[in-house]
């Protein structure tokens, strides 16, 4: 089997009382989708931030692209190659989206410590932000303050950010919310088509998205991975259906 | 106006924008109100502008802490005091003919201003690298307190070293020197300031426009964002304290060669106040903001302080009423808010 890019191994989260993540362990392998899904509060976006260094995990190993990035801090797992979007967007509101893309071009450009050259006029950084933007559908949008986008352009905003890190894998925590029937389409098809290059760990609780994008799924259900399989074993099992769709339907 | 391609382009002369033309205004008021009280012979005057200067420089230092960085400090005083001391010291064993230190290698006082800038900024240099690497630990209020109290540790230290002058300060009998120019002559100095003044205020435009800067402003704005692009916030933010500490440490210096004196008042807490005053009235991360900021508090203190020393009072109403109602400081009254891109 092919190696896996990203790795968690028996991941434990606690807050106080409350177990969060209890003992979860997935893997994301090349060319995938690998869903995550799971009611709420079920400890999915606890998870995401144990991966991307925001939570300290109280037990457990991660792995990106077989190294492991355990104790490496929030931004040495994204120059290692791991994208990520939130559930709620986090982005410089103030500034234009273009500003926000330009950050991680110049961030996967090497060191931020060139104190001269003005970014405004750096038309490749400018076109190469553009480009993610209207990779994601944001063309002709580029230069508008994010604070005055839409929740579900920012959503965007925030995919393209990732996408231009040039990841190795991406991690998308509800990247579906807030945009709209049309919009989750666009964005399902512009995760197929990215998918060979970049797999990507989706956190989604739009179905129809998960049921179509997905080419495994893990179910995490209070804290726990109490399931994982292929979308027609999600499907159809019964413990699925008890624990999580059932609440949907 | 030469026209390679066939479609007809409009041909667009960058438009100022009313920040800039209020940027030039105030920078030619500076310029020409000493200029001409020098040629009727009223240094006084001229020694003011210098003073506006000099503390504008100052304020330049702390709002691009502030401005580009988010990092309230309120201990800026430590470095304008380091600078100031700089000079004193240099001056000093200049004037006694004696050494600042002789292990490991000697080390005798100066009287060429060119070498205590450069000294006072790499001191200002690394004591802001020892106060951010443990203050930038901390965020909001406790940066403020703690930036505070590295500042009053610097200020006692001063105060309790006999042989600088203690509580009394250092007096600088002689200006010091500057290649070529003529340093005593006090419009000559205040174009100095002026041109160091001109100077800081291009740099940290400069590096607010860089990828440094992009990534110091977004430091400010969303740390998570830069954090999640792939670039560690600490080394950035410290990087850009002590820029804006060398900046405030020059100043010092210049402050201490226009007064012929230096001493503990510049390490106190109420200075790094008035620091923060100047940014604050003129205009957080406003490019010429501390200028305003410095002379409104400069020509407030001189001639309301003339007739009553309760003029902190309307310093107050000032700040008050632009915390109130202008968040953007003078600059924001006048020029409206700050634009990004
Ligand atoms: N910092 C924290 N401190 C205390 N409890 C927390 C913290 N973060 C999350 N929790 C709790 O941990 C549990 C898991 O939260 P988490 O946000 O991971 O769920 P989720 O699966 O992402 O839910 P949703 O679908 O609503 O986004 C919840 O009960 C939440 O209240
Ligand atoms: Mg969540």
């Amino acid at each position: 089997m092919t190696k896996p890019v990203l790795e968690v191994k028996d991941l434990y989260k606690s807050f106080g009382a409350l177990q969060a993540v209890k003992n979860v362990s997935l893997d994301l392998r090349p060319k995938e989708i690998h869903a995550l899904i799971g009611p709420n509060g079920a400890g999915k976006s606890t998870l995401a931030g144990q991966i991307s260094g925001w939570i300290t995990p109280d037990s457990g190993s991660i792995c990106l692209d077989g190294e492991d990035v355990t104790s490496e801090t929030v931004a040495g797992r994204s120059r290692k190659g791991l994208g990520r979007s939130f559930q709620v967007s986090s982005l410089a509101m103030e500034v234009s989206a273009r500003r926000n893309v330009m950050l991680s071009v110049q961030a996967s450009q090497g060191s931020s410590f060139r104190f001269w050259k003005q970014t405004r006029s750096d038309e490749e950084l400018c076109e190469t932000a553009g480009n993610w933007l209207g990779k994601v559908g944001l063309g002709g949008r580029e230069d508008i303050a994010v604070s005055k986008l839409s929740h579900g352009e920012r959503r965007q905003v925030e995919v393209a950010c990732a996408l231009a890190l040039k990841p190795k894998a991406l991690l998308l925590d509800e990247p579906m919310a807030g945009l709209g029937p049309t919009g989750s389409v666009q964005l399902t098809e512009f995760l197929e088509e990215i998918r060979p290059e970049i797999p990507i760990l989706l956190i989604e609780h739009d179905m129809d998205a998960v049921f179509r994008l997905a080419d495994r799924i893990t179910v995490l259900v209070g804290g726990a991975a109490i399931l994982s399989g292929s979308v027609d074993e999600i499907r159809t099992s019964s413990l699925v259906r008890k624990a999580y769709l059932g609440e949907e339907a | 106006m030469q026209r390679t391609d066939t479609a007809p382009k409009p041909v667009s002369m960058p438009k100022l924008s009313r920040e800039t033309i209020v940027n030039i205004v105030v920078m030619a008021i500076l310029l020409a109100v000493p200029l001409w009280a020098s040629s009727i012979g009223e240094d006084y005057y001229v020694n003011l502008a210098s003073l506006i200067t000099i503390f504008a420089i100052a304020g330049v230092g702390l709002n691009f802490a502030i401005g580009q960085g988010g990092m309230v400090s309120f201990g800026h005083a430590a470095f304008f005091g380091i600078g100031g001391y700089t000079t004193g010291i240099a001056a000093f064993h200049n004037f006694e003919e004696t050494l600042f230190m002789s292990m490991p290698f000697a080390v005798s006082g100066t009287n060429q201003m060119l070498i205590i800038w450069i000294v006072a900024m790499a001191v200002c240099g690394i004591a802001a690298l020892a106060i951010g690497a443990i203050s930038l630990r901390t965020e909001g209020v406790y940066f403020i307190m703690i930036t505070l109290a590295f500042a009053q540790m610097i200020y006692y230290f001063a105060i309790s070293w006999p042989a600088y002058g203690g509580e009394d300060g250092l007096s600088i009998y002689l200006r010091n020197e500057l290649p070529v120019v003529d340093a005593e002559s006090a419009l000559t100095f205040f174009l100095v300031c002026f041109i160091l003044l001109l100077g800081v205020i291009f740099a940290t435009a400069r590096l607010s426009g860089s990828r440094f800067g992009a990534a110091l402003g977004t430091a400010h704005m969303n740390g998570t964002r830069l954090a999640t692009s792939g670039i560690d916030p600490f080394p950035i933010k410290l990087t850009g304290f002590v820029i804006s500490a060398m900046i405030t440490g020059l100043a010092g210096a210049l402050f201490a060669e226009l007064n012929g004196f230096t001493g503990p008042s510049m390490l106190s807490w109420q200075r790094s106040g008035e620091i923060m005053v100047f940014v604050i009235l003129g205009g957080v991360g406003r490019l010429c903001g501390p200028a305003i900021g410095a002379a409104v508090f400069v020509l407030l203190e001189t001639y309301i302080g003339e007739w009553t020393e309760h003029w902190q009072l309307l310093l107050g109403l000032a700040l008050l009423g632009v915390v109130l109602f202008a968040r953007g400081g003078v600059m924001g009254m006048i020029a409206g808010s700050a634009r990004h891109d």
